[in-house]
């Protein structure tokens, strides 16, 4: 047990240490630090004198340490563009993109586990092949055209949904949130529906597949036999059997849902952190890529990492194997 | 020697035919006459790879040269007359009187040419890598396919932003819009390499005991040889599957970047600049810059996608 959370911790730790020196280099080697920040008029003494300041003149694997121990700071230096701390910028975006994540994800599990019982439940109705159809239909539209459609329909057509923005603000301590107004509640519904639709038809079609799996079982047979009543067997029986691969397949795609939210922030222009990192690539702001490069790296190791540690401690078949290896 | 050369060379050209007639009455080709799905989506593949190949000659104007434009023919609806100039178009023209037929002819070139060559080069170092792993072992393998894992965890169009913006970082800024198109086209084959190299290694490490692999190694061929000329060969019916799906994908990818501003250039428009630009006029009320490239971009990626799915079946035939 212990030796296999540890050969899997430090496979962790050698990817972000990975990520990390792309992320340095870039630093490093994108332009001049120094062309950057000293005018036309500098001197040679001028030049050495800031190198010697930011280290460097000094060794390659001292500076990338100072650079990691530094973002383990959570010090990414000065956007070059807005003359800021990346930091503060990062930090300030953060609640927009968690609040839009959050929403989306919900409608995603809530939605998605709805309309894969239903169809699971009446797999040969008009309904559900309706339900069915529509899902492969969005699978295949690209985010940003659904996002333009939902635009079109509901803000350019029938005027009821605002396209753009976060709507009003409340300032909660650090975090602006949209939660509490009228005007960013309603500004949640385009931007959320587009970044969750895709991850919904993925759960949708999960748990109806396992759903369909699970209903042909003995015990389920056997419930009926009893003379439970339908609802009772299908949610207390045949859900709750179906959510061990949801729940893991979910928890995957919570990455996944910051990933793309830089697509649905562009489309509905949402002041959030994918937003800033287009405009940073935009302008080759390069702390700012920087800074998203190993946020969203940690996010990702650390939400495979947790997988990988649940699934061991839910399979006991790979506990077996860990020993053996 | 010189006898069976020339024999194949006299031989050749009748064989041409014969070859295309037995795929045509082979189960491969039975199965795809029988599929409606599968002749349509081939249908319009291949009509819009063609037209877009033939864009130069079939387009009514030539969308980026400056001196056949007419700004007086901007916003120009579809086939109706122009109020100033009376020039008809039969989609329309955008903002700077640009025929939207013609743009979009041009622009579906640039979005077929940086899918295909993304997924060659995806494809090459796949199949490159996925053999070495197969048929090397060792710490090679570990290597390789504990970097594929890694990339894996990653969403795609995740990958491809973040190369994009790296190499794009690294491009000097005067070459930026010109080295665009091939930086999109690296960002895009090395987020996509992964699949293929799975399924190679996958293939080729049942491929490698096999019989005539250990009879190759008994004449004393060397590794290379083996690779390329032995295993290479009976490993590449599920790679024609994956390069299918992998465009589809890669041409979405392509339209996302593109969408996004990070991609094709204004410059060299593909269809996602065109659905980016339109985006604009969605709430002034010219409705054709958006849909028509829309419309040609999901046509597109539908039926790749459609026939992807189909070959998969056609040459899985556990999968059915």
């Amino acid at each position: 047990m212990l030796a296999y959370v540890i050969r899997r911790v430090f496979h962790s730790i050698v990817v972000l240490l990975a990520v990390g020196l792309v992320a340095f280099s870039m630093f490093r080697f994108v332009g001049d630090p120094i062309d950057n920040m000293l005018g036309q008029e500098r001197t040679q003494a001028d030049i050495d004198r800031l190198r010697t300041q930011l280290g460097l003149d000094q060794p390659f694997a001292i500076q990338y340490w100072k650079f990691l121990s530094g973002a383990a700071e959570g010090n990414f230096g000065v956007s070059y563009r807005q003359g800021r701390p990346v930091s503060d910028i990062i930090s300030e975006r953060a609640p927009a993109t968690l609040e839009l994540a959050a929403v989306s994800g919900l409608f995603a599990i809530l939605l998605g586990i709805g309309l894969g019982v239903f169809t699971a439940i009446r797999r040969n109705g008009i309904a559900s092949n309706l339900i069915m159809t529509l899902s492969l239909v969005g699978v295949s539209l690209p985010t940003f055209l659904i996002g333009i459609l939902l635009i079109y329909v509901f803000s350019v057509e029938l005027d009821m949904l605002p396209s753009f923005g976060r709507g009003e603000t409340v300032m909660v301590g650090y975090w602006s949130t949209g939660f509490l107004t009228k005007s960013g509640l309603v500004a949640l519904i385009l931007p959320a529906i587009t970044l969750g639709l895709y991850q919904m038809t993925l759960i949708m079609r999960l748990v109806r597949s396992e759903m369909l799996e699970v209903l042909r079982q003995d015990y389920i047979r056997f419930a009926r036999a009893r003379g439970l009543r339908e609802r009772v067997v299908n949610f207390r029986h045949a859900l709750k059997n179906t959510l061990v691969p949801v729940i893991t397949v979910t928890g995957l795609q919570l990455g996944s849902i910051i990933a793309f939210a830089i697509i649905t922030e562009t489309v509905f222009q949402w002041p959030g952190v994918g937003l800033l990192f287009i405009n940073a690539i935009h302008f080759v702001d390069i702390p700012v890529m920087a800074a998203y490069l190993m946020l969203i790296s940690v996010m990702f190791v650390t939400i495979n990492l947790v997988v990988d540690l649940l699934y061991f401690a839910i399979d006991p078949r790979l506990r077996v194997d860990g020993r053996s290896t | 020697m010189t006898d069976s050369a020339r024999q194949t060379q006299v031989t050749a050209p009748s064989s041409e035919p014969s070859r295309l007639k037995t795929v045509w009455e082979s189960d491969f080709g039975y199965a795809f006459r029988r599929s409606p799905v599968a002749l349509v989506s081939c249908l319009v593949v291949l009509f819009l790879v063609l037209s877009a190949v033939m864009a130069p000659w079939i387009a009514p104007h030539d969308p980026f040269n400056p001196v056949t434009l007419n700004l007086m023919n901007g916003f120009t609806p579809p086939s109706t007359p122009n109020a100033f100039t009376g020039d008809s178009f039969w989609l329309g023209t955008d903002d700077q009187g640009r025929d939207v037929f013609s743009t979009i002819l041009f622009g579906m070139r640039i979005s077929l040419f940086v899918g295909f060559s993304a997924v060659l080069f995806a494809m090459i170092l796949g199949v490159t890598l996925g053999l070495i792993a197969g048929y090397a072992g060792g710490w090679i393998e570990t290597l390789i396919m504990r970097v594929a894992d890694v990339q894996l965890t990653f969403p795609a169009i995740l990958v491809a932003m973040l190369i994009f913006g790296i190499a794009k970082g690294f491009t000097p800024v005067e070459y930026r819009d010109q080295m665009a198109i091939w930086v999109l086209i690296l960002a895009i084959g090395l987020s996509d390499w992964v699949q293929f190299a799975r399924v190679v290694r996958g293939a080729t490490l049942v491929e490698k005991n096999k019989e005539y692999v250990q009879a190759a190694r008994l004449i004393g061929r060397s590794g290379g040889a083996i690779m390329l000329r032995h295993i290479l060969p009976n490993v590449l019916s599920p790679v024609l599957v994956i390069a299918t799906i992998s465009l589809a994908l890669a041409i979405i990818a392509e339209a996302t970047l593109s969408f996004l501003g990070v991609g094709a250039p204004p410059t060299q428009p593909s269809l996602g600049t065109l659905i980016r630009i339109g985006q604009g006029f969605l709430f002034s009320g010219e409705w054709w810059i958006l849909l028509f490239p829309s419309v040609t971009l999901l046509s597109l990626a539908l039926s790749v996608n459609l026939l992807g799915d189909w070959l998969r079946d056609a040459l899985n035939p556990r999968l059915r």
